[in-house]
């Protein structure tokens, strides 16, 4: 395809804008509803935005090429759009819309300019049909980035929630550990853990593993590490909730836990440190 | 569940998926809580190695029934840089990944036959199969 430099089509953009600005806003309110999750008025002026930077783009660059720099505010306007839509729940077919239903009225436009020389104006929309393609594609792209980004902060949200460090008594704290302890979440639990030692001041930390189905090199090599770490703060750690079936495992393992205090569940765990720290806890003798 | 079926072993989340479906076909089989533990830690093991070592891969599982007797194979199988001393990496502590160097040894102690295969440049395939 001849590369020509310069194209009819920012012409008929210039020429037309209104009548092509209204056009567009009917295809897109009859197409995806848009009105019913960002008003019209607002719609409107995203249209009328697009419209200038897709002339001015269209007039400095005549390869089309949309990564180029004449495209740039084009490319920033549709960011913007798609992370927006995208933050609405708008599916990517529906972000791609917003370019893709411009087609028609830039269509109809070109038909009523050039439709006397056939071959003119099946050059002119094939051309407008790759740069629509193209940006719409950028759209899909930022829209899929936008989901990804908003999907990983839920998911580090989760992790934080699902980690809470407890104070079971007057420096004595407890972490329960529910599920798959891979490398991201136990980074946040060994972090959460730490920070609340400090505040804390606490000398006990209980980590209680009973929520935990698998045990293997890697969890036991973080846990190490945690209480490790731990003591480096001035506090011991007691690891309960180490069922049967998983004790025989660690020691075919060859995992050594022995430097750790271990208990099978965690009242034993918090017994030992009521003792440690000094406290006492009885039924209370009735005089 | 099918008795042979093989699964992809490339992220950690595989990882999550390869552990579930043994603790399945380990229950399906009959094995006491002791046995699933052993089975699902081991594979645990040899599908981190897959993917940390290995470069990602695959696992199959397979029920057996041989005789009377019921058992569960799983072969992990990778396209990875192998292993150029097998011997060395068997050693309890040898790593060279930062790791407690225990797996590939634990898994061996917590399976009833142990095989490995490696060529440097080629890749490896650990097998290991578990008895009732
Ligand atoms: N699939 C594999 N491909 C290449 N090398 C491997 C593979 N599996 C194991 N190895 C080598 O064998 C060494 C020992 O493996 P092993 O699983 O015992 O320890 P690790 O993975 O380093 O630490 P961890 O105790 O956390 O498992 C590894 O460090 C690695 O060099
Ligand atoms: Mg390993």
């Amino acid at each position: 395809m001849a590369i020509r430099g310069r194209s009819r089509l920012s012409d008929v953009v210039s020429k037309h804008e209104a009548a092509i600005l209204t056009d567009w806003i009917k295809e897109q309110l009859a197409a995806v509803k848009a009105a019913d999750r960002i008003g019209e008025a607002e719609l409107r002026t995203e249209c009328a935005r697009f419209l200038t930077l897709l002339k001015v783009a269209l007039r400095s660059d005549g390869s089309h090429d949309v990564s180029s720099a004449a495209w740039s505010e084009t490319r920033e306007l549709l960011g913007e759009l798609s992370r927006s839509r995208a933050r609405a729940g708008y599916s990517p077919s529906e972000t791609a819309a917003f370019v893709l239903s411009l087609k028609r009225p830039l269509f109809d436009r070109l038909r009523g300019e050039i439709g006397g020389d056939a071959d003119a104006l099946a050059d002119e929309v094939w051309q407008t049909t790759l740069v629509l393609d193209r940006l719409a594609l950028f759209t899909t792209e930022l829209h899929q980035k936008s989901r990804d980004e908003i999907i990983l902060r839920q998911q580090q949200d989760m992790l934080e929630l699902s980690t809470p460090v407890v104070q079971l008594w007057e420096s004595i704290l407890a972490l329960p550990l529910i599920g798959t302890l891979d490398s991201a979440r136990t980074q946040v639990v060994m972090e959460n853990l730490l920070q609340r030692i400090v505040e804390t001041g606490a000398s006990i930390a209980i980590i209680d593993i009973t929520g935990v189905p698998t045990v293997d090199t890697l969890v036991a090599q973080h846990l190490l590490k945690t209480v490790a770490a731990a003591r480096l703060m001035g506090a011991d750690c007691i690891i309960s909730g180490i069922r049967p079936q998983i004790a025989q495992t660690i020691v075919h393992l060859g995992v050594e836990l022995s430097s750790v205090i271990t208990k099978a569940t965690l009242a034993d765990a918090f017994v030992i440190a009521l003792q440690r720290t000094g406290a006492t806890i009885g039924r209370a003798t009735k005089a | 569940m099918p008795d042979d079926e093989t699964l992809p072993v490339r992220s950690s989340n595989d990882i999550v998926v390869v552990r579930q479906v043994v603790r399945m076909r380990a229950v399906e089989i009959g094995f006491n809580l002791v046995e699933q533990t052993k089975i699902v830690t081991a594979a645990s093991e040899l599908a981190r190695n897959t993917i940390d070592h290995g470069g990602g891969g695959s696992a199959r599982l397979q029920s057996l029934r041989n005789g009377g007797r019921a058992g569960l194979r799983l072969t992990f199988e990778d396209k990875g840089p192998g292993i150029p001393d097998i011997e060395l990496a068997l050693k309890d502590g040898y790593t060279t990944g930062g790791g407690l160097g225990l797996g590939l040894s634990g898994a061996r102690r917590l399976s009833n036959e142990f095989e490995i295969q490696s060529r440097p440049g080629e890749g490896t395939r650990v097998t290991i199969t578990r008895w009732k």
